[in-house]
């Protein structure tokens, strides 16, 4: 049952993003990512990360999506679409992108991980992950959570910053 | 349970997806895009791992990346933006002003 | 057997709630014209049925038989997809609601974490409408959204930690549940203040509604939008009505939990209430202009998000004191 879900989700994944790199319109290919994030979404209720599942909702599709086609759309996509969508040299960088995938499950697969541990709780009623999450996150990570709080202000000024037109008088 | 191995391989097609999209696209935003599925990739190794040793420190880890991936999209597209605005234009290869 | 039979009894719950709703969100539509005209002193819809009881049915007929037009120019797939989207979000919510102690759908440990999440999306289904239909109008109508959904959802979510850290739970049976001595309105009126300001910019309803603002933008992301299509994205303001009611009366009124002494049934305590906040809504609509554009930014972020920020401080500060 939790096998036949993971496929489920897995061939959302691959196929929304596969269509998302080939597309012209970028707009659809937004679209297209939001759709591979709400199955990534699902594959993390599958795993017992309820709380993150919420999070890539809310933030990523729900947040950054959105960002993105505001940006998007205020930008004119229209002539976009009919120049040429590929790089001159994106054969030499399809095989370099195949390497790299090799070279990364060939780190990954490579097994000899030690064996599972039980979660403690099935499918759909982890007790607390929010409350675990919290925890850990504001004891042992404390110090990471702070930096990323840094780093998100410093991209805030930085966005206005770049975005912000220059006024002259 | 999901084997840890499925996790890992969905993960490393994904970044494969993601990173010949970066390399081979020359639309700039689509470059953007592709880098938000490459951290999402990472996300989902993270998440596995997570779930294979019943520790939250993948899913913690998971959350650090969404939150640079949000300062991310943000400059990204500040530049962008910028970027249109000067030369009504997002093709990668033709961004050469630095290049000698 | 075992997880056959509790899927019927699922489907059949989805089913009587769907329904259920869909028929209520249908006579939202004839209870918001009859308050309104009443407000204005008019009699509103009176021709169809007694005091015009049969006006949503014969509507819905009228929207059915329509013409479906797709603009020659529009992006047809995402022009197609765009009411869906809009409408699913504002119905899955409904899937963890609860409507008494004992009658829900499901209930999820991240519940009021999931009602956000999911009604989140329900600006992509207004982003990808404004686009799709290659308008000026329309584009614009999205953009605005964009911006208000996205600047207001922030402060939507900020304003119900002050709640949930009384709580201690995202679990909307538990929130209830904690409120049967008092309830949180009490304890946090600025949080409900805020609340009720960024859930009517949430449903586009009127001081925030420049989305669709018909003066100025004729109707902004849905001009182009006929028959059927046209349909969904009201049903799906109404229903996102029903949920911002519904978890306003679930965070701040005690849910089905009644009033001391007086002995009715959890559900009709429920529906009184959902009731009063719904009445709200319409009242506004009769009363309030709508907000420039600037001016909506403004008191987003230069009043509310230090509002909203000031009350979690508080609430922390006291919980940490005296609790």
């Amino acid at each position: 049952m939790e096998l036949a879900f993971f496929y489920l989700f897995a061939a959302g994944i691959v196929g929304a993003s596969l269509l998302m790199v080939t597309r012209a319109n970028v707009i659809h290919a937004a679209l297209l990512l939001v759709l591979a994030f709400l199955f990534m979404a699902g594959l993390f209720v599958l795993a017992g990360a309820e709380f993150l599942a919420g999070v890539q909702i809310l933030i990523y599709a729900g947040g950054i999506m959105v960002l993105y086609l505001f940006s998007i759309m205020l930008m004119n996509v229209g002539v976009a679409v009919r120049l040429r969508q590929w790089h001159r040299q994106s054969v030499l960088a399809l095989a370099a992108a195949v390497l790299l995938g090799a070279e990364v499950w060939a780190v990954l697969g490579r097994g000899g991980y030690p064996g599972a541990k039980a979660w403690g709780w099935g499918l759909g009623q982890t007790p607390g992950n929010v409350e675990a999450l919290g925890e850990v996150l504001y004891t042992k990570f404390l110090f990471p959570f702070e930096v990323a709080s840094i780093l998100l202000l410093a991209a805030m000024i930085g966005a206005i910053v770049l975005a912000k037109r220059e006024i002259t008088r | 349970m999901v084997p840890l191995t499925h996790y890992l391989a969905l993960g490393a097609i994904l970044f494969l997806i993601g990173a010949a999209g970066v390399l081979m696209r020359r639309n700039a935003i689509m470059i953007l895009l592709s880098i938000e599925l490459m951290l999402n990739s990472v996300n989902i190794t993270f998440v596995g791992f997570a779930r294979q040793w019943a520790d939250l420190t993948g899913q913690v880890f998971a959350i650090f990346v969404i939150a640079v991936a949000a300062c991310e999209a943000a400059v990204g597209l500040a530049i962008l933006i910028s970027l249109n605005r000067d030369r009504q234009m997002m093709n990668v290869d033709e961004i050469n002003l630095l290049k000698w | 057997m075992g997880i056959a039979v509790e899927a019927v009894i699922a489907l059949v719950k989805i089913a009587v709630v769907l329904g259920v709703v869909s028929l209520v969100v249908a006579y939202l539509t004839y209870l918001e014209r009859k308050i309104i005209a009443h407000i204005q002193q008019r009699l509103g819809p009176m021709r169809v049925g007694w005091h015009g009881l049969l006006q949503p049915i014969a509507d819905g007929a009228k929207l059915f038989l329509k013409e479906d037009i797709i603009p020659d120019k529009a992006d047809k797939v995402v022009f197609v997809i765009a009411p869906i989207m809009v409408l699913v979000p504002a119905f899955v919510v409904y899937s963890v609601l609860p409507f008494s102690s004992t009658f829900y759908i499901t209930q999820v440990n991240i519940g009021i974490f999931f009602i956000l999440a999911v009604s989140s999306l329900g600006v992509f289904g207004i982003v990808m409408a404004g686009w799709a239909s290659n308008s000026k109008y329309s584009l614009l109508g999205a953009l605005r959204s964009a911006a208000q959904m996205l600047s207001y959802e922030i402060f939507l979510g900020f304003s119900i930690i002050g709640p949930l850290m009384l709580a201690g739970s995202l679990n909307m049976q538990k929130i209830v549940e904690a409120q049967s001595d008092v309830w949180f309105v009490f304890y946090q009126p600025l949080a409900f203040v805020v609340f009720f300001i960024a859930a009517l910019a949430e449903t586009n309803r009127v001081p925030f509604d420049l989305p669709e603002a018909e003066t100025e933008l004729v109707a902004g992301f849905h001009t182009e939008y006929s028959g059927m299509k046209f349909a969904f994205f009201f049903l799906a303001e109404y229903a996102s009505i029903m949920v911002v009611s519904t978890v306003a009366v679930t965070l701040f009124f005690g849910g089905w939990q009644g009033i001391g002494w007086i002995p009715l049934p959890g559900f009709v305590w429920y529906v009184l209430k959902l009731g009063a906040m719904i009445f709200v809504f319409i009242w506004i609509r009769a009363t309030l202009p709508r907000y420039r554009y600037d001016q909506l930014m403004r008191l987003g972020w230069k009043f509310m998000f230090p509002l909203v920020m000031a009350n979690i401080f508080l609430t922390g500060l006291v919980k940490f004191l005296f609790l």
